[in-house]
């Protein structure tokens, strides 16, 4: 059975992030690391592997910094790797994001697709329902288990109230969420051997896409502003023996209608 | 000068995180207990980290010391006492990988770089630190086999080793260029633990006394030639004096993360004390030893690794310099930290 973990590489989730004058992300100025959802995909990748066999490919779009994402998981142990990587790429949208990935996968083989849930920097999770509708394929998104058997995945669809069993056959698009399972860390060995696989880059031309369709001639969607989420609101400091705590605890809570 | 490679910059953040998100959380325990942390020691060998200093036919990843002592940096960073479970498995293993026979290595390298083994070093004794021709642990050849009767003491995995390797006097006349050296597997008749050491720091770490009466070690277990023990022990430390150093730099830099974190939260007069000159003086200062000490670590790493010759002096110096800094930056920890500095566990544990 054969994976691709799509991959994203995002600004390290603790630099502090800017938008350049175009209001687009500037990532050259930060350090950059693999997005965290996708470690989890990743590691699911790894375990159906080792379950059932086949090849683990990862693929990115992105710019060339990006093969280091990839080999860190390549490191992790998948076997391979794609890029797509492209000037002309640059201010793509969820839209033509989701369309390039799928014409890249259109050229691989999958049984199943993995993505992590979202994104640390855009964070729209549109992209893995984008690319099972580019494919014509079936979606389960937000996954904190996934089982595959008789041709079929079945996933736990994680919701507010709990958990929904929903299955597809196969191939199929799965989209999980963070705490599926524990990312393992590359090993020496692994991070010696990542040097040495396959690290595929493709350009637009290799896929024959045409450039109006991505970046920002493409983009369906226009970033026309932007403004810093307000300063969270002191909290209440209850202090009070507990009993009259415990009171007023709950009168907050039913008066915020979750009690 | 040393560059670090793609691969060494990806092996640093993966051992960080890995040293942030596992040892760190234990490291106080750890501390605390004055226990071998057998769970890290198992992590470590899962993350071939106990693979480092072995050729790749042994099993090993045959890394030169730069990426070695990286590793040791990080580790040392959070947890003292991890970072020996990975530097003792190579001061222990140094003289076999030096003046090994073939077969010596592919008897303990295997078990060695998989870490179902671990590794000593034995060459102190009480009255031979410095002075190693004062030494006197002696071995005998008998047909087969010598045997040794003394004991050496300060010795690191003493009782958590199963690979010994050890230093003992066959010729006392000829000084220092009597002195030969031997593998001793921990299960040799006549080899038992002495006294085991309670410390002020690297309390994780076991350090105690081995005692020989009448051990039996096999003549095919003497290193090299006999007589060949001074030199096989002052090449090995030259080999692992950085990587003391690279401990030194992680414990120094695990302080500094330490009180440069408590000054940014620690307020008084309405600020965070990180905003008082005199504090930010005492951070640069320690940021800019660390540094230094780190350059010099390297260095003296990366000669070695390029085989040049007159190693000695750097590494000497580097094992030096990054010792006395750690000394210096872990104070200036605890004085950042104020009256806290007393009660905070963490810092103290930084120290040598």
């Amino acid at each position: 059975m054969n994976v691709v973990v799509c991959v994203k590489q995002v600004p390290d989730t603790t630099a502090e992030k800017r938008l350049d004058a175009n209001l687009r992300l500037d990532r050259a100025s930060v350090d950059n690391i693999i997005n965290p959802f996708d470690e989890y995909a990743i590691e699911e990748g790894l375990r159906l592997q080792e379950a059932h066999g086949g090849e683990v490919t990862l693929l990115c779009m992105g710019t060339e910094s990006a093969q280091e994402t990839l080999r860190k998981g390549l490191a992790m142990g998948a076997d391979r790797g794609v890029l797509v990587t492209d000037p002309a790429l640059a201010g793509s949208d969820a839209w033509a994001t989701s369309y390039v990935l799928a014409q890249a996968l259109k050229r691989m083989s999958y049984d199943v697709i993995l993505c992590g849930m979202q994104t640390t920097d855009s964070g729209t999770a549109q992209v893995p329902g984008g690319v099972a509708e580019f494919l014509g394929l079936p979606q389960l998104t937000w996954a904190n288990k996934v089982e595959i058997s008789d041709g079929k995945a079945t996933i736990q669809r994680q919701s507010d109230a709990g958990y929904d069993v929903v299955e597809a056959p196969l191939p199929v698009v799965i989209s999980v969420i963070k705490g599926i399972n524990e990312p393992r860390y590359p090993s020496l060995k692994g991070i010696m051997q990542a040097r040495r696989k396959e690290l595929q880059i493709w350009s637009l031309g290799d896929l024959g896409i045409s450039q109006g369709m991505v970046g920002v001639l493409g983009a369906k969607t226009k970033v026309l502003g932007y403004s810093r989420p307000a300063p969270r609101a002191k909290g209440q400091l209850i202090q009070e023996n507990s009993q009259a705590a415990a009171t007023m605890i709950a009168d907050f809570l039913a008066q915020a209608k979750v009690l | 000068m040393y560059r670090l490679t793609d691969e060494q910059r990806m092996l640093q953040a993966v051992v960080r995180e890995l040293a942030q998100e596992k040892i760190a959380p234990r490291a106080a325990e750890i501390d605390d207990k004055a226990e071998y942390p057998w769970d890290i020691k198992e992590l470590l060998v899962r993350q071939d980290l106990l693979a480092l200093p072995f050729p790749e036919k042994y099993g090993g990843t045959g890394s030169d010391l730069v990426t070695f002592y990286l590793v040791v940096e990080e580790i040392a960073r959070v947890c003292a006492s991890s970072s020996l479970i990975v530097a003792v498995q190579a001061l222990g293993s140094f003289p076999i990988l030096i003046a090994g026979t073939e077969t010596q290595k592919q008897r303990y390298f295997p078990n060695l770089a998989s870490g179902d083994w671990l590794a000593a070093f034995a060459l102190t004794e009480p009255g031979a630190g410095s002075d190693a021709a004062a030494m006197k642990t002696r071995a005998v050849l008998d047909g087969d086999h010598y045997i040794l009767n003394g004991s050496k003491c300060f010795i690191t995995n003493a009782g958590i080793a199963q690979v010994y390797s050890v230093f003992a006097m066959t010729d006392p006349s000829k000084g220092v260029k009597g002195i030969s050296a031997f593998i001793v597997d921990a299960d040799s008749p006549g080899f038992r633990l002495g006294k085991i050491e309670h410390k002020m720091g690297i309390r994780g770490s076991q350090t105690g006394e081995l005692v020989f009466d009448n051990c039996i070690v096999p003549a095919g277990n003497l290193l090299g030639n006999e007589g060949d023990g001074f030199k096989i022990a002052m090449m090995t430390l030259d080999k692992s004096r950085p990587g003391v150093g690279a401990q030194a730099v992680g414990i120094a830099q695990g302080a500094l993360d330490y009180a440069a974190r408590y000054a940014k939260e620690r307020i008084q007069f309405g600020a965070p004390i990180a905003s008082l000159q005199a504090i930010q003086f005492m951070l640069a200062d320690m940021a800019m030893q660390v540094e230094a000490a780190r350059c010099l670590v390297y260095e003296a790493a990366a000669r070695v690794d390029a085989g040049e010759k007159g190693i000695t002096m750097s590494s000497a110096m580097a094992k030096c310099f990054a010792g006395d800094v750690a000394m210096r930056v872990t104070t200036d920890a605890l004085q950042v930290l104020g009256g806290w500095g007393n009660f905070e566990i963490r810092i103290s544990q930084f120290e040598i």
